[in-house]
């Protein structure tokens, strides 16, 4: 080993290999600890908050008063705190490091957006509270309608769902509603082989079968196809543009002028709105509704799973069928519309309790102004500048698997690349862990085989995104070189090996229980 | 741009490895009529200070909660959440991770999420809970689709007692799904009445308690009628600290339990986001919906935590899924968790007997007043009262007494004839001059 020149990062060539044969004497591993489930603590009976005591009693509740412990462990303070930071340290997440999850948009979640959803006036701010106390709520509400209409050119918008694929069911259950008025209520939803399970699922849960249509081999809606399927028992259609092959439908006008020739509407699945915003507007491209996953392209958190928001843009002929509640201009100020009567004649139902993800229009909003027009279009140039760099650069070692043309913000790949390797797709997933860098979605779209959908979002520097191949190629080549090892047994250095999903479905163990022939949990000290 | 990291030297080289001449190569694909050329007529970008100073301007313009003596309720309940719990969630691991479908590196989560289903569980007296929906209203209307699932019958009961927004959210997506959703006639005590309308057809019975009057009601018998007509019993409850005082859903019964958690970790937001709970007995594990997190071994033989019984979800069943839910609230759910952690169950049960103590006072301060009748008898933190005019009005009137009265029911519901009816809810941040100064105002109106 030579020595480094001072000042100079370390270089891989320079680190040793690992001594596997180093084991701690009590399973430690480094700083990062072994944490045990708060319910193995001996935390019963204990508590981490100072309350008041109680001096009157609850015998006016009689016999629906429990009797029964609950079965609940606490922690003092300090014990909580470490306890979860501890586990925080087994996370991967976007300020840490590329979160490359294609159809994710994995984006950096500014502060500022945080400390803004925290103002008294939003977050201490009851959903039922009178109007003339919401007035700054209701304006924020209409605010990010504006922009959300402008960027989109449509006409409407219905806030309320709370995540994509709640404004999926949103826009489905509209456009039932518009058939239904019409007297002709319709059967089918046709959707490509390669939409999210939750399109097929949404139209499921909607009532219609799922029709499926073909693929081109690039990458696109089957036109010839999606004529054929077209029918007059056909509601609508769900199609994701950008695609999830990352790639543009080229043919998207003429899509629209097919579905609405056959009396259909034209659902437009909007998790990739953040490949063309400020470039490309959805309303002009014929969609009668999208649902916009604020959680992806307007940067609200993803929260370790949610929440979300996902709210629905809506072209004039579903707007009608809107679901409440909805804000409105009135001689006092803004008001909303709660209930499906009188104006709201023709509303289809709600969607939820209360209004929707207001946490998330405040984080929204603030980043839309933030970007503003001008940001929000280089946002899109970003990120499909991003995604084709990193297609251009991996393309010399892997299989993109629609190497003609430009993609849009998510570059996909096959696995017709690792074939006689006898690495998967998921073992070098599970590879790139150790070369410190999340996997990149993996097997969806399903029309690609082994597919890796490679999404880096516009806040990746070109430093991180050189790294983040130049990791890539190295793997790949090591793949290709029959260092099978390095793959199968992968991970090796990240918190926990892999783990084995089989024996967790075969035996669900879903909730912790006390050791078989221990006592339950004592009762908490009254 | 702040959050932009790329140089325009950047830009350039990196159109070079590319090959494209310009940006606009790239969006080649976009059909020429559809193309923007200039930004979009909406503001250009702005500095933190400026936005800040906007949205400050409109969180100005709301009352929050605290700003003075507080009743609303309704399914949203004004409580303090520790400070650890938003330290905790605002961490970057946290706040700024995915779904963890890479559980090598998402352990954190995963862990998390075990422990918030056990004490779900634990809390609602079943045996198995899912990882979260998105709140109270959406996992009821989910609940009513598995019990169809589960029994494979198509009407469901829905009592009077029950949410208007929770039966409308019901009746507007289970009905789509092809369900037939009898909904009772709103009544302030009356979810017995459940047990006349169940039938063979009938594949579920919904009842909340305490209801949106806030009546607490022992629903044992009305299992006992659902489970002999081969139905289930599906119990609601909004606020989920209720649990630390009365018995639990599963004591009574029910086969599923749903409940809105925002009262534990969770700010009123303004509606959302809000967290739903959602638990079952074991044996319909397999008709749930939503994401379950499960135990398993890692390659070492080491404890971990996985997403499992994923052949129920979207992503791998499709459209044969039992739900099309994904994104959830799993960040409601980790800050539920660290409050209650931080509660235990000691905590927990002071907590209710103190909500429970703040309505009693609320109860006999208002009955005290002519002409205001309390119309719910056993409560848990909210009661209905009867005005002698209209609640709106009144509401109205208060507001300017500086006092946020409560929830007029016809707010809720303006079809039910109840314009007199006002719900009220007190908590342990509910003082006891609040509720002085409230039965004062309130007096003076009235008289
Ligand atoms: C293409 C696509 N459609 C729909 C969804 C569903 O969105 P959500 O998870 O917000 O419900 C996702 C995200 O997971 C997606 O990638």
């Amino acid at each position: 080993m030579t020595m480094q020149t001072v000042g100079r990062p370390t270089r891989p060539e320079d680190v040793q290999p690992l001594d596997s044969g180093f084991a701690s004497l009590t399973g430690g591993r480094g700083l990062l600890q072994d944490e045990a489930l708060i319910f193995e603590r001996d935390g019963w009976g204990k508590t981490g908050v100072d309350l008041p005591a109680v001096d009157a009693a609850a015998d006016d509740l009689g016999d629906l008063v429990r009797t029964s412990p609950i079965g609940l462990p606490g922690l003092s303070e300090p014990e909580a705190m470490r306890h979860y930071v501890r586990l925080s340290q087994k996370n991967h997440a976007i300020d840490l490091a590329l979160y490359p999850l294609g159809s994710c948009t994995m984006k950096h979640n500014p502060r500022l957006n945080e400390k803004m959803a925290r103002l008294a006036g939003f977050a201490d701010l009851h959903p039922m509270a009178p109007l003339p106390t919401i007035q700054g709520a209701l304006t924020l509400m209409d605010r990010l309608s504006h922009w959300l209409k402008t960027l989109t050119g449509m006409p409407a918008v219905a806030l309320s769902p709370k995540a994509g694929a709640h404004g999926e069911l949103c826009g489905l259950l509209a456009i039932r509603a518009a058939h239904e008025a019409k007297g002709d209520p319709r059967r089918r939803v046709l959707v490509p082989t390669s939409a999210h399970g939750t399109n097929p699922a949404t139209a499921a849960f909607v009532g219609y079968s799922v029709t499926e249509i073909a693929q081109t081999d690039d990458g696109r809606v089957d036109l010839a196809d999606l004529e054929a399927k077209l029918g007059p028992d056909v509601a609508a259609i769900m199609v994701t543009n950008p695609n999830t092959c990352g790639l543009f439908e080229r043919d998207i006008i003429e899509i629209a002028r097919l579905t609405h020739a056959a009396g259909a509407y034209f659902y437009c699945d909007g998790a990739n709105f953040n490949a063309i915003v400020g470039r490309v507007r959805p309303g002009d491209l014929g969609v009668d509704a999208m649902h916009i996953n604020l959680h992806k392209t307007f940067s609200t958190p993803h929260g370790g799973g949610g929440p979300g928001a996902g709210p629905v843009v809506l072209s004039e002929a579903l707007a009608p069928f809107a679901p409440a509640p909805w804000v409105v201009h009135g001689p006092e100020g803004l008001t909303l519309v709660e209930e499906t009567v009188e104006e709201a004649a023709q509303a289809f139902g709600r969607m939820s309790a209360f209004h929707g993800q207001m946490g998330m229009f405040v984080r929204a909003y603030a980043y839309m102004r933030s970007h503003g027009a001008d940001g929000l279009r280089q946002v899109a140039e970003d990120a499909v500048l991003n995604a084709n760099y990193i297609k251009a650069r991996l393309s010399g070692v892997m299989t993109p698997a629609f190497p003609e043309g430009p993609c849009m913000h998510e570059a996909l790949f096959d696995d017709s690349w690792l074939e006689g390797t006898g690495v998967t797709t998921l073992d070098f997933a599970k590879a790139m862990i150790d070369e410190g860098f999340h996997p990149m979605t993996m097997y969806f779209p399903l029309v690609v085989h082994g597919a890796m959908l490679i999404e880096p979002t516009e806040t990746e520097s070109k430093q991180e995104l050189d790294r983040f191949c130049e990791a890539l190629i190295a793997l790949a080549t090591a793949a290709k070189a029959g260092d099978v090892d390095r793959f199968k047994g992968a991970p090796y250095l990240a918190p926990m090996r892999r783990l084995d999903e089989t024996l967790a479905a075969r035996k669900p163990r879903l909730t912790w229980k006390p050791e078989p022939g221990v006592a339950p949990a004592p009762l908490a000290a009254e | 741009m702040r959050y932009l990291p790329l140089t325009p030297d950047d830009r350039a080289q990196m159109l070079g490895v590319i090959g494209a001449a310009t940006i606009d190569d790239l969006f080649a694909d976009v059909p020429a009529a559809a193309r923007k050329s200039e930004p979009f007529d909406l503001p250009h970008h702005a500095g933190e200070l400026e936005v800040e100073r906007e949205l400050s301007a409109l969180a100005g313009l709301n009352r929050a909660a605290g700003a003075g003596p507080f009743f609303c309720g309704a399914g949203a309940y004004r409580h303090h959440v520790p400070a650890t719990v938003d330290h905790i969630i605002q961490r970057s691991e946290f706040l700024t991770s995915y779904t963890p479908y890479q559980p090598e590196i998402a352990q954190g989560t995963l862990q998390v999420l075990f422990e918030f289903q056990t004490q779900v569980a634990a809390l609602t007296g079943l045996d198995v809970a899912n990882a979260s929906m998105y709140d109270g209203s959406t996992a009821c209307a989910e609940a009513v689709m598995m019990a169809r699932r589960v029994t494979r019958r198509k009407r469901a009961v829905l009592s009077g007692g029950l949410h208007p927004h929770y039966a409308a959210t019901t009746q507007t997506i289970a009905h789509a799904e092809g369900m037939d959703i009898v909904r009772q006639t709103v009544a302030i005590d009356a979810e017995a009445a459940v047990i006349e309308a169940i039938d063979s057809e009938t594949a579920c019975v919904v009842v909340q308690t305490p209801n949106v009057f806030g009546v607490a009601t022992d629903v044992t018998a009305i299992a006992e009628a659902a489970h002999a007509a081969g139905a289930l019993l599906i119990v609601v409850t909004t606020e989920a600290v209720s649990y630390g005082l009365l018995k639990s859903p599963g004591e009574m019964g029910a086969d599923i339990a749903v409940a809105e958690g925002q009262s534990i970790g969770n700010a009123l937001n303004f509606g959302g986001p809000y967290i739903g709970l959602f638990t079952c007995k074991e044996k319909l594990v397999r008709q749930m919906p939503g994401r379950l997190c499960g135990e398993t071994v890692d390659a070492d033989g080491r404890r971990g935590f996985v997403l499992t019984l994923s052949t129920r979800e979207q992503h791998i069943r499709r459209d044969k899924a039992t739900s099309n839910i994904c994104t959830n609230s799993g960040l409601c759910a980790l800050a539920f968790t660290v409050h209650l952690s931080l509660l235990g169950e000691t905590g927990l049960r002071q907590l209710a007997a103190i909500n429970h103590a703040k309505a009693q006072r609320l109860a006999k301060a208002l009955a005290a007043i002519p002409g205001v009748e309390v119309l719910t008898k056993r409560y848990f933190n909210e009661i209905a009262i009867r005005l002698p005019g209209n609640a709106t009005q009144m509401v109205e009137a208060l507001l300017e007494d500086g006092i946020v009265a409560g929830v007029p029911f016809s707010r809720l519901d303006p079809a039910a004839g109840l314009d007199d009816v006002l719900l009220c809810a007190a908590t342990e941040t509910t003082l006891d001059e609040d509720i002085d100064a409230f039965a004062q105002a309130l007096s003076r109106r009235i008289g």
